[in-house]
């Protein structure tokens, strides 16, 4: 086990971030400032209903248009084998349709034109026949005898369901609820959310027809996956297919899968041998890419008189959409969802997840959800002030009196997670502090007597990060192993290629300090390489926050590697045994005489030299390595949301945000903080206003920013941010990682504050978002459903 | 992004101009002045005009000015012009309570006041206020230029009275005796102090207010009313109403105006207006929220806009206050 | 039809389609791409450029509009090498992560500290209200603002 430093790591710190130079001067590379000479651009037709028989396409006035080069129809797909595409989750999906469609923006046609104004011109040129079937909405009613069968082209498929999958002890959990003095339960929903980075998903697409070379650019938080499955689905052969994944503008999930339209540019350019761009407008971005959560949830907690909580039960109805197209690593179809035992010490869980097909859009894996632990943490939050109000106790007491205490970590849970290290007492106590909780409590009881309504809210999380380990953890067959290149150049300048894969969480900053604090360089001299599959070792990208526990440790292995090959250079130049040096200051230095030292560009130039190495040690001075993570890290946090609440109207203002984060050993703390504002934000707008809703007829309702409204300025207050530092005891430098932390926190928070508000009004529970009409509806005792409208 | 339709274009060197290019087009013509409300239809493809008339030289229609007895605002006016002039906000709160609302700055920049009433989105704010304030549209046409009111010019969702070959150049408003910016010191005996005092308390002045609910900054309202009350002694010598997104017939509520003339602004009266005014409510149930919700807001955003309304009304004495009290 | 307009100080005349949105002229036919666009319904802001020194969403305004006018990008935001206060403050306050909403933010700070040197946190927030960003939850971008206001100098930035 590495030990880590948590004092001394002078280049840790707020380093300001390298990438800021060309964003601020608006030079960034984003996938649509790429233009290629002769470059064509594409659109897709998209269906208009939800479910529905194709009866026939007819592209032929489109092909006439005068700027038009080519149209593609499944049809013309499934020619070459195209029309479908294997999912992440070993389910397949169309890439134009062929037989049915089976969601409201499904892609039927693309369209490759001169500019990209013509090429929606011609969209309105193809004719398409549809035969109208009744769409499957309601996921409650998808395993109903008659409901609609969306995956007839399954053969031998049945039904709507996609797989049963559960975790923990069925019987010592009944056991222990049986036993319980009090249980309570609740129904929630977790709406279906979208990420929405600001930047829509796009690709060019470059074949060559004279060398069979097949470039891609493209929003990809996994650019060597994306490689592999092109190589896969188009036959070319992988090592003739570069993916350069230039800046992008936010991911969040969102940019993790592989999208029809990518597909379709790609089948483009090798028909036309030209470029072809495909830019997804945002109300395709919305409608058609992966969204993230809309699980269905049915929570139980048991606990004895006293307020101990004895155990959790949860069985989940998991809307999929019309294709399985989740990406999570294989052995668990519901994610990580079985977190749900949360931060508490319990002595049973068990839960059930069902998924199922309906009209919708596929994907479900998303948003900063750290897979599904965005669902797990929720429901336990809500069921914990649940429980309180049920037992009239405090929700911080209630909270602190079963949280799991240090000495017991690292910790299996009953549904086999091993937390690794975490003082869970220390953060909770922390966060009440910044708070001023028992002043809050104040203030709230005297606002009641006045008729004036303000809430406080917990949420305390643990995360399961940095997936994974390789034996347990793949996605479509390929283990979440990550690899680093390092390599010093003769004047002591070094260039990290890794595989993970920024959206603008800052690795070409983090990941030079890690690597310059290891050799004694300044992270100035690190340049850190990523985002092309030609220039960077092989590793499953980015998203799961799983970039600083593996890659980050993958890029701290490779120069603690480089650092001991230095080692022994540097025994070569002062001709001593390698046992005689120690590493102190950023230099090998001699043992006894600190002013014999030398430093890593020293000891590069000798690595280039003529200088006489022992027998075994290679010349130069890289390596590489493969970082196979022991486990997930174990983020965790304490967060406190003060709302008020005008019952009235039902509007609700979020006046205060308290967030303690652990995230072990902190790299960059600016950045760090940065990550967590961004996750308070997402917690306000999910807990407030975001949800992607349908109607019965299959319309989906959140296709603009009209509707699927997102937080701005005005609604997010200006965080109070603390922070405990437990290490992760197996990551090489202690650290957790951070990315999803304040996403999976902070909802619960929230919604915990504005039920904690309306509780003289008798509600004990609303769902997400909790828009003005909703929180009315809920005081009148007649809450709206968030996933169907009208 | 989604990108619009051919369309062809011309553009208008002066109003008459305007009108002729109108005429000669024909019905599939469309005005372009800020665009912010047209230009997002068609690049929906909801709206696709054979062409379009761009007026945006037309700086003689881009004014604030008080005429008379009356505030005139050119129909080119941006609505960051309505929200920065001083003398607009303090004859008129309503209408600055009602522009810090409207989109956001950015867009405030180039949107247009009348390019946002003749657009006539049943949860335009704008429409709304100048309904309770009783304002007059000004149109010009081939055939010279008339004038309509307020509560007439819009005749349904997305329909006004303005023709084919037409524009809207001007929105006048009354500047009433009792106007706060004009006549300090109003009233006989005092300024009354709390606004709401009964009659003989000597309250004397106008006041106006504007309330949106909306799920978020920037959003169309899910429900807003604005009012402008003028107080005579103490007692509502006229009362205007406007009421956003929530079904109301031309966006007023005549009933609850009536009820309230010649009645002192006590609690019930205000409460009974509110009620009046959602009564004659008929809100459709979409995305922000549920008709009964609505029908509810009605009444609660109703008395509470009068409520302030008055409050502002018997303060008509004092510099009035830049930013709505609740 | 025949536009002339002035962007960042430079002349540029071009033969257009009437329907072609400012935000596509400007980075497909001028090459300009720092100015971005994120949304179909003028909700986002990542187009917000200047026009004739007034902020504006470039995705519902028509290159034909912008006929004979100024526009500034964020590409002419600088003096030459050295970066508005705006810019510096960005960077030294992690004001952006992904950088796709930037360019449109600092432009309209650049315009706020203009006509208000010394604004509160609140007429920041305000005055960015209509932008979006999914990367930073705000509060960077509010104190880079801040930044820029304390370190806006006498120079005037406002016309390059």
């Amino acid at each position: 086990m590495q030990t880590h430093k948590t004092s001394g790591n002078e280049v840790y710190g707020a380093f300001p971030r390298k990438e800021d130079a060309r964003f601020v001067r608006g030079q960034g590379t984003y996938v649509d400032d790429i233009a290629l000479p002769g470059m064509l651009h594409g659109a897709i037709l998209r269906s208009p209903l939800a479910h529905a028989r194709i009866v026939s396409v007819d592209a032929s006035a489109a092909r006439a248009h005068p700027r038009v080069e080519a149209v593609l129809t499944g049809a013309d797909l499934a020619e070459r084998g195209l029309a479908w595409m294997p999912t992440m989750s070993g389910d397949v999906q169309a890439v134009l349709a062929t037989d049915k469609v089976r969601f409201q923006g499904q892609e039927i046609a693309f369209v490759i034109a001169r500019d990209r104004y013509a090429a929606r011109d011609a969209l309105e040129l193809i004719a398409v026949e549809y035969e109208p079937l009744p769409p499957l909405i309601d996921a409650r009613t998808a395993l109903d005898a008659g409901a609609p069968l969306i995956r007839d082209d399954l053969t031998g498929r049945t039904d709507n369901r996609i797989f049963d999958w559960s975790a923990g002890d069925r019987a010592a959990t009944d056991a222990a609820f049986a036993a319980a003095d009090v249980a309570v339960s609740c129904d929630m929903i977790y709406p279906r959310s979208h990420p929405a980075p600001l930047e829509t998903c796009g690709i060019v697409a470059d074949y060559s027809t004279v060398d069979g070379r097949l470039t891609v650019w493209s929003t990809s938080q996994a650019p060597h996956a994306h490689r592999t499955l092109y190589a896969i689905v188009t036959r070319l052969p992988e090592h003739k297919i570069r993916i350069v994944s230039p800046d992008i503008g936010g991911g969040f999930g969102n940019k993790a899968p592989v999208y029809p339209g990518y597909l379709c540019a790609i089948a483009a350019s090798m028909l036309t041998g030209h470029a072809v761009k495909w830019v997804e407008d945002r109300s395709e971005n919305l409608m058609s890419t992966t969204f993230a959560r809309d699980y269905h949830m049915h929570g139980e907690i048991a606990a004895t008189a006293d307020g101990r909580i004895l155990a959790l039960r949860a069985r989940v109805l998991a809307d999929h959409g019309a294709f399985n197209a989740t990406a999570q690593p294989s052995k668990y179809p519901a994610g990580f969802f079985h977190i749900f035992t949360g931060s508490y010490d319990l002595r049973a869980a068990f839960c059930e997840v069902t998924g199922v097909y309906t009209s919708k859009a596929p994907g479900g894996v998303a948003y900063s959800c750290s897979f599904r632990i965005t669902e797990a943490v929720f429901l336990v939050e809500r069921l914990v002030d649940l429980l309180a109000r049920e037992l009239g106790a405090d929700p911080a007491e209630l909270r602190m009196r079963n949280l799991l205490r240090p000495e017991q970590f690292p910790y299996t849970c009953p549904t086999g997670w091993q937390y690794d290290s975490g003082d869970y007492p220390r953060a909770l106590r922390l966060a009440l502090e910044i708070a001023g909780y028992d002043e809050l409590r104040r203030e709230q009881a005297e606002r009641r007597a006045r008729g004036e309504y303000m809430g406080i809210g917990i949420s305390f999380f643990t995360e399961g990060v940095g997936a994974g380990p390789r034996s347990q953890m793949d996605i479509f067959g390929l283990g979440m192993a990550d690899g680093a290149d390092l390599r010093v150049h003769p004047t002591g300048t070094a260039v990290l290629a890794i595989s993970a894969q920024t959206q603008g969480q800052g690795h070409e900053t983090t990941f030079a300090q890690l690597v310059a604090q290891e050799l004694g360089l300044s992270p100035d001299d690190v340049e850190v390489v990523h985002g092309d599959t030609d220039r960077t070792p092989f590793g499953l990208g980015t998203y799961g926050s799983r970039s600083t526990p593996v890659s980050g440790a993958a890029a701290v292995v490779a120069a603690r590697k480089v650092r001991e090959r230095a080692r022994l250079v540097a025994a070569a130049m002062l001709e001593l045994s390698a046992d005689d040096l120690e590493w102190a200051e950023g230099k090998w230095r001699v043992r006894g005489d600190p002013e014999k030292a030398v430093g890593i560009a020293e000891i590069a130039m000798a690595a280039h030299s003529a200088l006489e190495l022992p027998d075994g040690v290679e010349g130069h001075l890289d390596a590489s390595a493969v970082y196979n993570p022991p486990n997930l890290t174990f983020p965790f946090g304490a967060y406190l949301c003060v709302t008020d609440v005008d019952p009235a109207t039902g509007e609700v203002k979020v006046r205060r945000f308290v967030a303690v984060d652990d995230c072990g050993v902190r790299i960059n703390p600016m950045i760090v903080e940065g990550q967590v504002h961004r996750g308070l934000a997402d917690g306000i707008g999910m807990a407030l206003m975001q949800a992607i809703t349908f109607d019965e007829a299959g319309n989906c309702l959140g296709g603009s920013f009209m509707d699927y409204l997102l937080p701005t300025s005005m609604e997010c207050p200006s965080p109070e941010l603390g922070a405990t530092v437990t290490p992760s005891p197996h990551h090489p430098v202690g650290a957790k990682g951070i990315g999803e932390s304040a996403t999976v926190g902070s909802p619960a928070a929230v919604v915990n504050s504005v039920i904690d508000a309306l509780s003289p009004f008798g509600v004990r529970h609303a769902d997400m978002p909790l828009t003005p009409a909703s929180v009315w509806r809920a005081i009148q005792g007649r809450p709206l459903r968030p996933d169907i409208t009208g | 992004m989604q990108v619009p339709a051919h369309v062809d274009y011309e553009r208008a060197a002066s109003v008459e101009h305007a009108v002729a290019l109108l005429v000669r087009y024909g019905p599939e013509a469309r005005i372009l002045a800020g665009g912010h409300s047209l230009i997002p239809m068609m690049k929906l493809r909801l709206a696709q005009p054979d062409i379009l008339i761009d007026i945006n030289r037309l700086t003689e229609l881009r004014y604030l000015r008080i005429t008379g007895a009356e505030l005139c605002i050119g129909a080119l006016a941006r609505h960051a012009d309505l929200l920065e002039s001083v003398e607009a906000g303090q004859h008129f709160a309503i209408l600055h309570d009602a522009e810090r609302v409207i989109a956001d700055p950015v867009v405030r920049n180039w949107g247009t006041i009348g390019g946002s009433l003749c657009q006539a989105d049943p949860s335009e704010d704008l429409s709304a206020a100048f309904a309770a304030l009783k304002g007059t549209m000004v149109v010009r046409g081939p055939d010279g230029t008339r004038t309509v009111s307020a509560r007439e010019f819009h005749t349904g969702a997305y329909q006004t009275v303005v023709g084919p070959a037409e524009l809207l150049t001007e929105i006048r408003v009354p500047i009433r005796r009792g106007s706060s910016a004009r006549r300090p010191g109003t009233g006989r005996r005092g300024t009354g102090s709390s606004g709401t005092g009964g009659p003989g308390t000597g309250s004397s002045g106008t006041g106006s207010a504007y309330l949106k609910v909306a799920r978020r900054a920037g959003d169309w309202p899910v429900g807003a009313a604005g009012a402008v009350i003028w107080l005579e002694d103490g007692i509502i010598a006229d009362a205007g109403i406007g009421l956003t997104a929530l079904g109301a017939p031309h966006f007023t509520a005549v009933a609850a105006e009536d009820y309230l003339l010649g009645k002192p602004p006590s609690e019930e009266h205000l409460t009974t207006a509110g009620a009046l005014a959602a009564g004659q409510c008929r809100p459709v149930t979409d995305q922000r929220g549920p008709a009964d919700y609505k029908l509810h807001l009605a009444g609660e955003l109703t008395t509470r806009v009068l409520r302030l309304a008055v409050a502002r009304a018997g303060q008509a004495a004092r510099p009035p206050t830049a930013r709505p009290a609740a | 039809m025949k536009v002339t307009v002035t962007v960042n100080g430079t002349e540029h005349a071009r033969d257009v389609e009437p329907r072609l949105l400012l935000i596509h002229f400007l980075r497909d036919e001028l090459g300009l791409t720092g100015s971005h666009w994120g949304c179909d319904t003028s909700n986002c802001g990542a187009c917000v450029v200047w026009l004739d020194d007034t902020p504006i969403k470039s995705c519902t305004v028509l290159a034909v509009m912008a006929d004979g006018r100024r526009l500034t990008t964020v590409e002419g935001l600088a003096r030459g090498t050295e970066l508005d206060p705006v810019q510096q403050g960005f960077a030294a306050c992690h004001g952006l992560q992904c950088g796709f909403c930037t360019p449109g933010m600092m432009l309209t700070a650049r315009w706020l500290l203009n006509r208000n040197p010394d604004p509160s946190e609140a007429e920041v927030r305000e005055a960015i209200s209509g932008q979006i960003c999914r990367c930073t939850g705000y509060e960077n971008i509010v104190r880079s603002v801040l930044w820029a206001a304390k370190h806006t100098g006498e120079a005037d930035h406002a016309n390059p």
